[in-house]
């Protein structure tokens, strides 16, 4: 009986792949069915309302929502913030990731721990903790106000509680991929001459070029997107410390609702092409770690009588 | 401890350059823009009086909207727990048309800013509004009250789950569900009594996630929540209404409350990570 249910197995799982093991159809049914109810309910709906919302007063009305200086002002300020705090956070993450991917030393964990701290911090919280530092009854407040540098309620405060809260991104994705890959081809390329710099341009970041393109779209998506901290620190000053969130909220508010969902549609395409650029860097490293030799898959043999 | 000190620093002299550097760099701009920044929050805490932070936080306003927050993004994260486990299970079990849109599209709520997550569905869920009006007549109130809260902590919490649960799903061993069901189990008893241990931790750690990204969450709930002192008000917006009043020592107190639970929630989902592995290694 053994060697019938053996090659019966044997047969069905071939057949079958990975896809569908053994789920009744109706369950399939149920689960597909709840599934897609559920995502279309919270996800589809309100993203094409969105669009559907920005284009109710025809493409005239939508067009003419970005031809104010409040508009223009607002998306050229959320282009300056995130090309400050995404370069800043991408040699952070490739100077952490160097650091802990390719040493040994005491700590470690714990600065990984650090490092992802941002990420459990209300939003709101990341804006606080500038205006306490920098804010007029912060710490460096009076001096601040002395010297006449304004941090809090100017672009300078909206910058750092950017950089804070797209802190871990890139560094996230490289610690992991930096730490997969090991040591052995930087040392090859050491050894054969090569200075640290040489290493590093033409053998680790080749390397990690997909994982650091996956961290720094990430990092960019939240640095244009943020509204909670900047919201704290912006101070709402029309015209100059407005993102487009911030913008968003401001028309939102005035019941100006085709100029607000005609801002939001710019950035729900951003996030919608921040999704398909996403899903291309992930079939891309799919296809790489299926052309190289799969590793062996162990603990397969248990099951057998 | 000289023996460990003198291997770790022969490794550290290995062929690779740059350690002091990098580390270095590393450690100077986490303390500048993490470390430093967060400590003054527990500093400006510490050195209010703590009879003033007391009655802040146990304001029955304050008290309302702790209750608010924890109970929504409790309710949120098991309503993820139950659909993020039939999303995950679709993705990784099914084969159909427009899958990977699918898995794609449920990243969504991480890639949208949280405004515009917000206003989308508050105008969604408002009466009159695409669902809304279908709500309406059942005497179901979405948008402006805490199930508006719940809607929008449900949207935001979504990807947590299925994230987590997706690589634990897909590291099933397959022959153990066919020993189970050649042992004579049914499909919900291979499901209760096989599948679901599996992934439990897995499944804790995506509701934990969830439940912690949901009690911080500020932008996509503001909207849909109409702020009604008492019954629609989050913790993270009670943050800023002390300080649009200039009431920094109340803020700060709420803040400090709550970044305490963040980061309990931050150790008990490690703890439960730690023992799934040790569990895993255990068994493997």
């Amino acid at each position: 009986m053994g060697g019938t249910a053996k090659s019966q197995l044997r047969g069905r799982r071939a057949a079958a792949g990975l896809a569908a093991k053994g789920d009744p159809g109706w369950v399939k049914w149920l689960i597909t069915g709840a599934s897609l109810c559920f995502l279309l309910l919270f996800l589809g709906v309100p993203l094409v309302a969105v669009f559907a919302e920005a284009l109710r007063k025809g493409l005239g009305a939508y067009l003419e929502s970005f031809q104010n200086r409040d508009a223009l002002s607002a998306i050229r300020l959320t282009l300056l913030v995130a090309a400050i705090a995404v370069p800043l956070n991408l040699v952070f993450g490739l100077a952490a990731s160097w650091a802990i991917a390719k040493f040994e030393f005491r700590g470690k964990s714990l600065l990984v721990t650090l490092i992802d701290l941002p990420f459990a911090v209300s939003p709101v919280i990341s804006g606080l903790i500038f205006v306490l530092l920098f804010g007029l009854q912060g710490w460096f407040g009076p001096w601040l106000a002395g010297h006449g540098i304004q941090i809090i309620f100017a672009v300078p405060g909206v910058v750092l509680a950017t950089v804070f809260v797209t802190f871990p991104f890139v560094a996230r994705e490289l610690i992991p991929l930096m730490q997969e890959q090991g040591t052995e081809e930087e040392e090859a390329a050491l050894v054969l001459g090569a200075s640290g710099w040489q290493t590093f341009w033409r053998v680790t970041l080749p390397n990690v070029k997909w994982g650091l393109l996956y961290g720094v779209i990430l990092c960019n998506a939240r640095a244009m997107g943020e509204f909670g901290a900047v919201s704290v620190v912006s101070g709402h000053l029309r015209g100059q410390t407005n993102t487009m969130p911030l913008y968003v909220e401001i028309l939102y508010n005035e019941y100006n609702f085709v100029a607000a969902f005609a801002v939001a549609s710019l950035l729900a395409l951003l996030a919608l092409l921040t999704l398909v650029l996403k899903a291309l860097v992930e079939w891309r490293t799919q296809g790489e770690s299926e052309a190289s030799p799969a590793p062996a898959t162990a603990a397969t043999p248990e099951a057998e009588p | 401890m000289p023996a460990p000190t003198a291997k770790t620093f022969r490794k550290r002299r290995g062929v690779i350059p740059g350690f002091g550097l990098t580390l270095g760099y590393t450690i100077f701009y986490l303390s500048l823009v993490v470390l430093v920044p967060l400590s003054a929050l527990f500093l400006k805490t510490a050195a209010a009086p703590w009879a003033d932070a007391w009655e802040t936080i146990t304001s029955p306003r304050v008290l309302a909207s702790f209750r608010l927050s924890l109970a929504a993004s409790l309710a949120a994260a098991a309503v993820n727990a139950v659909f993020g486990l039939g999303v995950a299970w679709m993705l990784v079990r099914y084969a159909f048309p427009g899958k990977r849109v699918i898995d794609a599209v449920v990243d969504l709520p991480f890639a949208l800013p949280t405004a515009v997550s917000g206003i989308a569905l508050t105008t969604v869920y408002a009466p009159g509004g695409w669902i809304g009006r279908w709500l309406e007549p059942l005497g179901i109130k979405a948008a402006f009250s805490p199930l508006g809260v719940t809607i929008a902590l449900v949207f935001i919490g979504l990807p947590f789950v299925v994230r987590t649960l997706q690589p634990a799903l897909e590291d099933l061993d397959p022959e153990v569900e066919e020993a189970a069901a050649s042992l004579g189990a049914g499909r919900w008893q291979t499901f209760r009594c096989v599948i679901l241990p599996a992934i439990l931790p897995a499944l804790l750690t995506g509701f934990a996630l969830a439940f912690a990204r949901a009690l911080g969450e500020y932008g996509s709930v503001v909207f849909i929540a109409g702020n009604m002192p008492m019954k629609t008000e989050i913790v993270p917006l009670l943050i800023l209404v002390k300080l649009e009043q200039y009431d920094y020592t109340g803020a700060t107190a709420i803040a400090s409350a709550m970044l305490v639970l963040s980061f309990l929630l931050l150790f008990l989902i490690n703890a439960v990570q730690w023992w799934s592995a040790r569990r895993h290694f255990a068994e493997g």
